[in-house]
């Protein structure tokens, strides 16, 4: 098992390096010098030529990038141009709320997708079978910003019952410890602040958990059939065990395999940041943040920030493919 | 040992099947009379055009409610809003049909090398498909859509170059799924009886390819590319949403969305959001109707 993992790691490292330099080669190819940015529009030439040099822009590209890699080992991914603050402490304080919006959509996907699936497989062609079913369809056809978008007009504009923006209201207090704000408002005894954080969240992770619900929901109940066509189901039933021990005990349990691969690799996706839903809620995460370093051409938090998401997403991939191999003992660890 | 390729006939019976099976499922035939409507309404569009969307403003009806003048009401420039979305379908229809047709085409050739070569070109073309894949789409999408590509002046006279830049990078993203599933299938096929027969009569790698293999592995990829669309308007609505796709004035679904949003009148003139995203909804669940019936259809043993 262990050479398995070694060997599954060690199939990583092309990957990695090729998404180091593809990213790098991206921000080669985007417009604008990094050096004119920083300096802003009423700047000499002279002034560009220097620091374009301080920079290193003035070096050769393979240069450039053996410098990029050598930092990238020291988990020194450099700063901010517009706000000066170092990458990856950035990224220290808003990946927590990015993994506690995905925790939180995944959670609701679970809680919902997974017996919505269940029943739908055993009362198939049923009434709520063809409503789960065309619901996971329209859940994956609509473009979630928009019903982002839709949620807040309903339930923030409309009928207050929620707040349109952001993790925490700005008349609330709490004290940072983790970084997660639930986690935060526990250690703390501050339910207020908890409540709180829990409004914030509820919106926001509806609109992220939709895909992965809906997903699930189809991958739950083709599972369940499939198992449940099995001949030991026939014969669990046939030795007069009660249906529902049968559904729960022999079928979801053998069925669960291929939801788990859907749990981690939806998993891994929202943690790379729902770029488009966090930037509809103001929410503080990496997806937000990427993006508005698109939009001011900030390199390095471009360049930290999709690296960094990157490897994240091939990290969770690779949990899920170690966790099947457990999981699964008909596959060989080779 | 099978002859050297499927005798029609039983060719035909197939896919008389298959349409059978397509047909005798409602959801499937939704779809195609969706897709047929939302297609042929956007052919349609410059001929049976009620406005003009680019040049017919009225800044006196700015942000009308639906009513009888304007079905769907009028946006922030005062332009009638059913005119805008009946554009801007055809638009999302052409950018999500070339992106996938761009995707379809380099990640086919792709498969197809690394499947029936293997070696070399197998591991460089898997190398390439897993960075790809590394990175999650709508990021991928961003990157390659800010980068300001130069365009022959060729392209730019028929498109607008910021859909030429959405168009790529959409495409882009869609190369991986078509590489990784005709490689796969290339994988199964180049083993079976009838192409080691015509490889055993001398045939060249090419035209072992492209006359026996890919026309067998056609049906997955009709499939494939049909949802594609879905998820390639979807996408390209996303980019258009983040400001890295169609410039106003021309109309744009997820243009028009972040115009509203942006704008800051999305909450409260909610017919500018409501009707703009409910259209990519349709041709999205349209594709995506049609897409689960043909598979369904094709590939009887998915069918549950």
């Amino acid at each position: 098992m262990l050479r398995y993992i070694a060997k599954r790691l060690l199939d990583l490292l092309p990957v990695i390096l090729g998404i180091t330099i593809l990213v790098f080669l991206f921000l080669k190819l985007i417009p604008g010098n990094p050096a004119i940015v920083l300096l802003g529009p009423r700047a000499t030439p002279d002034q560009i030529a220097s620091l374009s040099k301080q920079l290193g822009l003035d070096q050769p590209l393979p240069l450039q990038y053996l410098a990029f890699i050598s930092k990238l080992v020291r988990f020194d991914l450099g700063k901010s141009i517009i706000s000066g603050i170092p990458i990856w402490q950035e990224i220290k304080t808003r990946f927590p709320a990015t993994i506690e919006l995905s925790v939180a959509a995944m959670l609701i996907s679970m809680v919902l997708g997974i017996p919505a699936g269940i029943i739908a497989a055993v009362k198939k062609n049923g009434w709520v079978d063809n409503i789960a079913m065309s619901t996971s369809l329209l859940g994956v056809s609509m473009p979630v910003y928009w019903l982002g978008l839709l949620l807040i007009y309903l339930f923030a504009v409309n009928l207050h019952w929620l707040p349109p923006s952001g993790r925490l209201g700005i008349n609330v207090d709490l004290q940072p410890i983790t970084g997660f704000y639930i986690l935060d408002s526990i250690l703390t005894l501050n339910f207020r602040a908890l409540g709180d954080v829990l409004a914030h969240l509820i919106l926001p992770a509806l609109t992220v958990g939709t895909i992965p619900l809906a997903i699930l929901a189809r991958i739950t109940r083709s599972a369940m059939l499939e198992v449940l066509s099995q001949d030991y189901i026939r014969t669990a039933r046939a030795k007069g065990l009660l249906e529902r021990w049968v559904i729960m005990k022999h079928a979801l349990k053998n069925a669960l395999l291929p939801v788990v691969t859907i749990i981690g690799l939806q998993f891994g996706t929202l943690l790379s940041g729902a770029i488009l839903t966090e930037t509809i809620f103001s929410w503080p995460g990496i997806g937000s943040w990427i993006y508005n370093g698109i939009l001011t051409r900030d390199y390095p938090v471009v360049q930290g920030g999709v690296v960094f998401v990157a490897i994240v997403f091939v990290l969770i991939n690779l949990l899920v493919d170690i966790s099947y191999a457990f999981l699964d003992p008909r596959i060989q660890y080779k | 040992m099978d002859s050297v390729s499927t005798p029609p006939v039983t060719q035909q019976s197939s896919l008389r099947k298959a349409s059978q099976r397509f047909f005798k499922s409602i959801s499937a035939r939704i779809g195609l009379i969706l897709t047929v409507l939302i297609i042929v309404l956007a052919l349609l569009a410059p001929i049976l055009r009620p406005y003009d969307p680019a040049t017919a403003r009225d800044f006196a009806a700015r942000l009308q409610p639906p009513g009888a003048v304007h079905l769907l009401g009028t946006d922030g420039l005062g332009r009638d809003m059913l005119t805008l979305i009946w554009y801007g379908t055809r638009i999302s229809l052409l950018v999500s049909v070339l992106s996938v047709g761009l995707g379809l085409i380099t990640g086919t050739l792709m498969g197809l090398v690394a499947g029936y070569f293997r070696g070399w070109w197998e591991t460089i073309i898997g190398w390439f498909t897993d960075i790809l894949l590394a990175f999650p789409s709508i990021l991928l999408a961003i990157a390659i859509a800010s980068i300001d590509l130069n365009f022959p002046p060729l392209f730019t006279a028929v498109f607008n170059p910021d859909l030429l830049n959405v168009m790529i990078a959409v495409g882009i993203v869609q190369v991986p799924i078509f590489t990784r599933l005709t490689r796969s299938m290339v994988l199964s096929l180049r083993e079976q009886g009838f192409v080691q027969t015509v490889r055993a009569f001398g045939a060249k790698p090419g035209r072992i390819i492209f006359l026996h293999i890919l026309p067998s592995s056609l049906a997955p990829l009709v499939v494939q590319a049909t949802l594609s669309i879905g998820t390639a308007t979807l996408e390209a609505a996303g980019l258009g949403f983040l400001g890295l796709g169609a410039k106003p004035p021309t109309p744009e679904l997820g243009t028009m969305l972040s115009d509203s949003f942006n704008n800051g009148y999305a909450l409260s003139k909610s017919w500018t959001i409501l009707f703009p995203g409910l259209m990519i909804t349709l041709i999205v669940l349209a594709f995506n109707l049609l897409g689960d019936g043909l598979r369904d259809s094709l590939d009887p043993r998915s069918n549950r």
